[in-house]
């Protein structure tokens, strides 16, 4: 897979590189120093940063703010952006406002459901789905081309993905839809927290029977614990999430005052494990507002120094 | 059929409150079979009102009459000869009949008795579920017979998403997730081939985004 935009991201795993992500979370207000620190903890240790979409539809800075605040920082953001908020309309013109501010990377979801977030009483837009967003984009990029079939002046230069959850059910279908993702035109793909380790490698199998992770670049999503209270709740409560007992029971049995570093452990010797899994790409780190650990982790996988593409 | 479900006595109250003279109106179609707006809600309702009242100490003449249906122009004119009796009418028909009934008789307020829900169908007494949001452009025979425009809260043309878990939705345990059905019915009827193909970006037109709409037959038009 040789890179077709002039993204870092899509340049460095191109090269036959691990590519490295984490995410930084745009804040509850119009502070744009806040953006501005978590996004310098991430500096140099990573080589793209994810801004989340009003994620679980709490409303926020948005994304495409907040990734020209990093863009104007010198760090590569990956601007994600949900269908449930925006229609056909808004979400062609959200990518045309990044693209003029050259910002290289996409990652196209359906959003958390509006109940989650604090304006449950809201309406849901859904007018494209995730797999659909990434097939629009893809046309805009490629064919230079509007959905409405109007060329477009300066068409966006993106690297476009998409998420996977391998956890969630019918397992069966997990593998097909990655690959109706991929066909749609998903070049790379960030995949949700790995906690059961076994399911995900039979996840990954499958993928490369099917020729799957020669077509796109897998990213594996890891999370660190930061507390037994962390594991437990992403274990009943996150919806899509699989955290096994064993997972759950290590963090409950380690002292309260090591929990946080047990779970920089767990996530250092998911990396480690992942790294050898032929069909993984690399990784993308989201330590929920805890940023100051991606630099440990980054460090203690082997993933530093991050490698230096043209 | 169309589901709809009673609303709160007390806001038929503060609607009618003013009135001396009102005819709560049902309807023999769907909402009767939902139990919303039959014959049967109507004499319940007109009895509360009628209890209300007496409770204020005012003197207010609640009638009942339930027709045919509220949809159409023909049954609708039943009540022609009546309606100037009334100072307000409440309709506990669906929507479409609330509004019918508003239609025709202009001069007379029209309140609605119910709440309209969605197109659905009885699972059992009392539980009544919505299986189409009348998009007007059905793609049942691509998703098994299983609509994921009604079915999925996210109405996802190329599901499931992430949070499908043990063949739940993931906003609410109680509620299936609607593409878990698509694939379980395709297995079983050895179409899971049509889960391979992309749903391609789908024209909302004739949802109700593209305005009110209308259905022109002039084949049967007389």
């Amino acid at each position: 897979m040789s890179a077709k935009t002039p993204s870092k991201l899509e340049k460095i795993m191109a090269a036959g590189h691990l590519g490295v992500t984490s995410e930084c979370g745009p804040p509850r207000g119009s502070d744009p120093d806040t953006i501005r620190e978590k996004a310098e903890l991430l500096r140099g240790y990573v080589d793209a940063v994810n801004v989340t979409d009003n994620q679980t539809s709490v409303v926020r800075t948005s994304s495409l703010a907040t990734c020209i605040h990093l863009k104007l920082m010198g760090i590569e953001p990956v601007l994600q952006m949900v269908t449930r908020d925006r229609n056909r309309i808004a979400l062609q013109s959200d990518i045309l406002g990044a693209a003029s501010f050259d910002i290289f990377n996409l990652l196209c979801l359906s959003g958390d459901h509006q109940c989650f977030g604090d304006n449950p009483q809201g309406q849901n837009v859904h007018d494209l789905d995730s797999m659909q967003l990434v097939w629009t984009a893809r046309q805009m990029r490629d064919e230079g081309k509007f959905l409405g079939g109007s060329d477009i002046k300066r068409p966006p230069q993106m690297f476009v993905g998409a998420a996977a959850n391998p956890f969630a059910d019918p397992f069966e279908i997990r593998v097909p839809r990655l690959a109706k993702k991929i066909e749609a035109g998903a070049e790379f793909i960030q995949t949700q927290c790995i906690y059961n380790l076994d399911k995900f490698e039979e996840w990954i199998r499958q993928a490369r029977d099917r020729g799957l992770t020669e077509k796109t670049f897998i990213m594996a999503g890891v999370t660190p614990f930061k507390s037994a209270g962390m594991a437990k709740y992403m274990k009943n409560r996150v919806p899509g999430m699989d955290v096994p007992d064993e997972v759950v029971k290590r963090m409950a049995d380690t002292p309260k005052e090591k929990q946080a570093e047990e779970g920089v452990n767990i996530c250092v010797e998911t990396i480690q494990r992942l790294k050898e899994l032929d069909g993984v790409k690399g990784f993308h780190i989201m330590a929920i507002e805890w940023e100051e650990k991606i630099p440990e982790i980054v460090e203690r996988s082997g993933l530093y120094p991050r490698p230096e593409v043209d | 059929m169309i589901v709809a479900d009673k609303k709160p006595v007390e806001e038929i109250i503060d609607y009618v409150k003013d009135h001396d003279k009102i005819l709560v109106l049902g309807c023999n179609e769907c909402v009767t079979v939902c139990e919303a707006g039959g014959k049967k809600e109507v004499g319940i309702l007109a009895s509360t009102l009628r209890m209300y009242f007496a409770n204020q100490g005012r003197e207010v003449v609640v009638d009942e009459r339930t027709l045919e249906r509220q949809c159409d122009h023909e049954y609708l004119e039943e009540i022609r000869d009546i309606s100037d009796q009334y100072e307000a009418i409440v309709s506990i028909a669906c929507g479409v009949g609330i509004q019918f009934t508003a239609e025709k008789y202009h001069s007379t307020p029209v309140y609605p008795g119910v709440n309209t829900c969605f197109l659905g169908v009885t699972e059992q007494r009392g539980l009544w579920t919505e299986r189409c949001q009348a998009c007007g452009s059905c793609i049942l025979a691509h998703t098994g017979g299983i609509c994921p425009v009604s079915r999925c809260a996210k109405r996802i043309l190329n599901g499931p998403c992430g949070g499908s878990a043990k063949g739940s939705c993931e906003i609410n345990k109680e509620l299936d997730c609607a593409w878990q059905l698509i694939i379980d019915r395709l297995k079983s009827i050895n179409r899971l081939d049509l889960y391979e193909k992309m749903f391609p970006i789908k024209d909302w037109s004739s949802d109700r985004a593209g305005g009110p709409r209308q259905v022109v037959r002039e084949d049967v038009q007389i």
